[in-house]
């Protein structure tokens, strides 16, 4: 297990100052670290980062996100990604190199206000989002409840390895679908949703404490006591 | 001339030369903003909303590889002892410009290109000094709203009334004394980003209406940092997990 050393950061706040590798949200002058977010900075022998605690949600290619159809045109749908820019999802990717606007109408596979669960498959600097919904599991969502939370406090959800999205699900008797973007999609009992509602929002408030994955299981169990 | 300074050296006020007015900042005041803050600095009472990164309207003000940052500062009607009328008037045009160059150095704006980043500042009540509360308020927002950031921004006015250098001037300073000269500051890069001067000042005088505002600064940064820290973190003990 490497050292890591942790700290509360603000903008502008000198993280450390030596010969580092600087990861993440962090800017160097001469050999002093500042950080660039509030988070959490951890220093290491691989480098020096910071984890944000709040952030918009920036594309990366190979992200599973949560979106929703806001508008169409002969070629492809606009999707709405909780972010800065409206993601594409091309017709032909869809229908297949074959496709063609005479004859196939865009509106049968997804028409506007629909919720799907897509990939991201090409995004840098220059242009906007590109989606695909090729996949196992990817589509368009048909059932379930929806929840929010910040997108910097994604992976803490998730967990390590997975670890905090299993208990939550294994608790609740919900299937948890997590986008990267910061939306979350619950399928399940009514109780067990609004229990992993609860949960989730938990997870967001507490994201920066250390040992959330047991104050989450204690929060479940003894919620659970209660029913019983 | 009005008398501002007492023959025991306090101001109108009842403050030290060096003093500042009663601080307070708090963060994440507007729920449907992406960053806000509200801060009081003596009688000034401001709300600062951040909005963005976000698409860019009308489009052709989008820039290729960065964000483009818009701020409006704006006093609300009943912020001043008559009515101002709400349209923007020149000052508040002129006041949203310096803001927002002071703002910009600090942000990371190549960050997120194509996309605009929105800075509102709504003045519900002035008491001099507005525009600098203003920029202290914009940084905690803009660093609420997640946007990188190299540094804070925080900004304090220094300046002279009846003789003497004092800082953070209320409005009644700032209409009768003879200087006012407010500054804004990367505390940590040690950085100057903006900076005015109405008024005359002496070159002494200069030097150390300039020191004091800077120590003023830091002495506002920190408050800074606290409103962040507390927000973030809770109460908990800053420093070490």
């Amino acid at each position: 297990m490497p050292e890591v050393e942790r700290k509360y950061v603000t903008p502008g706040e000198l993280i450390a100052e030596g010969n580092y590798k600087s990861t993440s949200n962090v800017i160097r002058i001469r050999n002093k670290f500042y950080a660039t977010k509030v988070g959490l900075a951890e220093i290491s022998h691989e480098g020096i980062r910071v984890i944000p605690l709040t952030g918009p949600y920036i594309p990366r290619v190979d992200d599973l996100v949560i979106g929703k159809i806001v508008d169409f045109s002969a070629f492809s749908w606009e999707v709405d990604i909780n972010s800065c820019f409206f993601a594409y999802l091309s017709a032909q990717s869809v229908f297949g190199k074959e496709f063609s606007p005479d004859r196939e109408s865009l509106l049968k596979k997804f028409s506007i206000g629909d919720l799907i669960y897509a990939k991201v498959v090409a995004y840098d600097r220059t242009r906007n989002p590109l989606l695909s919904v090729s996949g196992p599991g990817l589509g368009r969502i048909p059932k379930g409840e929806v929840v929010r939370i910040s997108p910097a406090k994604v992976p803490r959800l998730i967990g390590k390895k997975g670890s905090m999205i299993k208990t939550i699900e294994s608790a609740t008797n919900c299937k948890l679908i997590i986008g990267q973007n910061g939306i979350i999609l619950m399928v399940g009992p009514p109780d067990g949703i609004l229990l992993a509602t609860q949960a989730i929002k938990m997870v967001e408030s507490e994201a920066h404490l250390a040992g959330l994955t047991k104050n989450i299981q204690s929060f479940l169990s003894k919620y659970k006591e209660e029913q019983s | 001339m009005k008398e501002l300074i007492d023959e025991k050296g306090l101001r109108i006020d009842g403050r030290r030369v060096d003093e500042l007015r009663p601080l307070k900042i708090e963060v994440g005041v507007l729920k449907n903003a992406d960053g806000s803050s509200y801060i009081e600095m003596g009688k000034n009472k401001i709300v600062v909303a951040v909005y963005g990164p976000k698409e860019v309207h009308p489009k052709h003000q989008a820039l290729p590889d960065r964000s483009v940052l818009r701020c409006r500062y704006h006093m609300a009607p009943f912020s001043t002892d008559t009515r101002k009328p709400p349209q923007p008037s020149r000052r508040e045009i002129e006041i949203s410009k310096v803001i927002r160059e002071a703002l910009e150095p600090a942000l990371i704006l190549e960050e997120y290109p194509r996309t605009a980043i929105d800075v509102y500042l709504e003045v519900l009540q002035a008491d001099g000094g507005s525009r600098c509360a203003g920029i202290t308020a914009s940084a905690v927002a803009l660093a609420d709203a997640g946007i990188s950031m190299r540094d804070m921004v925080v900004a304090c006015a220094a300046g002279k009334t009846s003789g003497q250098v004092v800082i953070d001037l209320n409005d009644v300073e700032d209409k009768e004394g003879e200087a006012d000269m407010p500054i804004a500051i990367m505390p940590n890069l040690n950085q100057l980003t903006l900076f005015q001067l109405d008024g005359i000042l002496t070159p002494e005088e200069f030097e150390k209406a300039f020191e004091m505002a800077i120590n003023a600064c830091r002495t506002i940064y920190d408050a800074q940092r606290k409103a962040l820290m507390d927000k973030y973190f809770g109460k908990a003990e800053v420093g070490e997990e």
